[in-house]
């Protein structure tokens, strides 16, 4: 990644201001590190490991149905996508069948955390550049979701609503018509996010041309999801496998050119393919609510006959799911003994999507930091903070995210003069 | 709100956030306390960016080795009168992680814990009640010292 060397060859001063290693807002403990040249970044480290919890050892000690829900607190954002791979991938395994009102249940759920995903990342880059408003009004939309999500699951944040072989909630005809009123909201408002986030002249002047990614890089780098299908790479686990029910839904990998006729990288067009995967989601969910085929939720809802059969299986299975940020791959292995699993690997897409900040960031100013970082959405989020390493005064000391955060605000107010 | 709570408060209340290696869960629900559905700071209650600055501490996780001594630092940076609010069931007892070998918590191990507020994760209702109730620990603390 980068060569701790030339760390290490420069000699500390008393530029050292070491603030907080944690810090507020829904950042994660991370940390990077950055070598710049004045205002120009050359080169970029991240170190990780602060959230390690040990999630796959204590899964091998549980079964199946148990790990639903550690899986689940994988992350609390991504809280249906971790279980829904983790239950495909053991259903691989297993051989279990899943009815064919589950698989549209399914994505129902998957695209309604989409949206609800994406609406929270639209407010999170609006703070970045300074733009605090965007910020509360996003996340008053994303409210809405929230509500839709409660209605639906029981819950706000962990909806527990993926079992193996199924799910565990029907969504019934007289819950259709509240379904319905949050998309129209949805939709009613989707034009303001689009007028925001595409014409605001602020918002444009901080995003284009600002962090690229190249075709090439994003696929050498194996970037994923919105990150990189805003480079131009035509990938997506929805389209490419085609799994649940998404094989019979009219759905198209949603690149930037769609609506600009042109890619070209930067965090602008990753904030179009974003908005652009709103919309998707909106529809791909009204397109369930009408095809959707009456029948059972789930294969088989006796839990010990569940486990029974796992107990039997030996062999390995794989799930796949697009995920809000990309696609997550979980593995598992039986032994034919147990029913806990002998191995469970669990891939979240952020892994994938941080690599491609190394070129994102090189040459970009210090100010850029926070929006680029924040446009791959990353999980376990974004600038904990960052140690500077300046090549011209041969020092190094280390900004907190106020003082980037600060920096941030300030290039968007240069910008506007 | 908590019973006990004059109707005026003597000053805003300002509060620091750490997460000690949580799944987020939490995190975005007190983030949603502050968003204009709840919107605490019609209240006066603020996230502050600096636990020096702040009078009560929001600790999140279940605290991993790596963390430890940094939520201990940020405990001891914070100034008297404080108080320390565990949000979320792994930070109060490990929860779904209880027997990895990673953690040091739960968190009253490593500080001293104040209100517990339970939920996996706890909704925006609960956090703000878990606040005002650290209100009432302060402004106690507050009229002893006069
Ligand atoms: S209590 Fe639950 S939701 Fe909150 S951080 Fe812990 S695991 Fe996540």
């Amino acid at each position: 990644m980068k060569k701790k060397e030339s760390v290490k060859t420069t000699t500390k001063t008393t530029y050292q201001i070491p603030i907080g290693p944690i810090h507020p807002a829904l950042k994660e403990p991370v940390m990077f590190e950055f070598e710049i040249d004045g205002e120009r970044i050359i080169d970029v480290d991240v170190s990780l490991g602060h959230v390690h919890r040990g999630i796959e050892w204590a899964g091998m000690q549980r079964n199946p149905v148990q790990i639903l829900y550690l899986a689940e607190r994988i992350c609390g954002i991504c809280s249906y996508s971790h279980p829904i791979a983790f239950a495909r991938a053991v259903e691989n395994a297993c051989d279990i069948e899943v009815p064919e009102r589950a698989e549209y249940l399914r994505v129902i759920h998957g695209e309604l955390e989409r949206i609800c995903s994406h609406i929270l990342w639209a407010g999170v880059a609006a703070h970045e550049i300074g733009f605090d408003t965007v910020l509360f009004l996003t996340w008053e939309m994303r409210e809405k979701a929230l509500d839709l999500t409660e209605y639906l699951t029981g819950n706000r944040v962990t909806k527990a609503i993926i079992m193996i072989g199924g799910v565990r909630r029907d969504i019934t005809s007289d819950m259709v018509p509240k379904v319905q009123e949050t998309l129209k909201y949805f939709k009613d408002n989707f034009e303001k996010l689009r007028h925001i986030f595409l014409d605001d002249k602020t918002v444009r002047l901080r995003s284009q041309g600002c962090g690229v990614l190249t075709y090439d890089d994003a696929l050498k780098l194996c970037a994923i999801g919105p990150t990189t299908r805003a480079s131009g790479v035509k990938k997506d686990v929805r389209v490419d496998q085609a799994y649940a029910a998404y094989g019979d839904l009219d759905i198209d990998y949603m690149t930037p050119d769609v609506l600009t006729g042109e890619v070209n990288g930067d965090v602008y067009d990753r904030i179009i393919v974003r908005l652009l995967e709103v919309k998707q989601s909106i529809d791909l969910i009204e397109q369930c609510l009408d095809k959707m085929p009456s029948g059972d939720i789930l294969s088989e809802p006796k839990i010990p006959k569940l486990l029974a059969r796992v107990k039997k299986t030996a062999g390995e299975g794989i799930g796949r799911h697009e995920a809000p940020r990309g696609e997550v791959i979980h593995y598992v292995k039986f032994d034919g003994e147990n029913d806990n699993p002998y191995t469970w690997k669990a891939r979240a897409p952020t892994y994938n999507n941080i690599l491609p900040w190394i070129p994102m960031l090189k040459g970009e100013q210090i100010a850029d930091i926070p929006i680029v970082a924040a446009s791959t959405d990353p999980c376990i989020s974004c600038t904990n903070r960052v140690t500077i390493v300046d090549n011209d005064k041969n020092s190094r000391y280390i900004l907190n995210r106020e003082e980037l955060h600060r920096m941030s605000i300030e290039k968007t107010r240069r910008l506007m003069k | 709100m908590a019973k006990g709570l004059p109707k005026s408060f003597k000053k805003a209340l300002w509060v620091y956030h750490c997460n000690s290696g949580s799944c987020n869960g939490c995190d975005i629900e007190i983030i949603a306390a502050l968003c204009p559905r709840y919107d605490v700071e019609r209240f006066g209650i603020r996230l502050v960016g600096s636990p020096r600055h702040a009078d009560v501490l929001l600790v999140t996780g279940p605290v991993t080795r790596q963390m430890v001594d940094k939520v201990k630092r940020v405990y001891e940076q914070m100034p008297d009168p404080k108080a320390v609010i565990c949000v979320g069931n792994c930070g109060n007892t490990g929860d779904v992680f209880y027997e990895s070998y990673n953690l040091v918590g739960p968190i009253s191990n490593i500080i001293p814990v104040d209100v517990h507020v339970v939920g996996c994760p706890p909704r925006p209702e609960a956090i703000i009640n878990a606040v005002a109730k650290a209100w009432v620990k302060l402004e106690t603390l507050e009229a002893e010292k006069r």
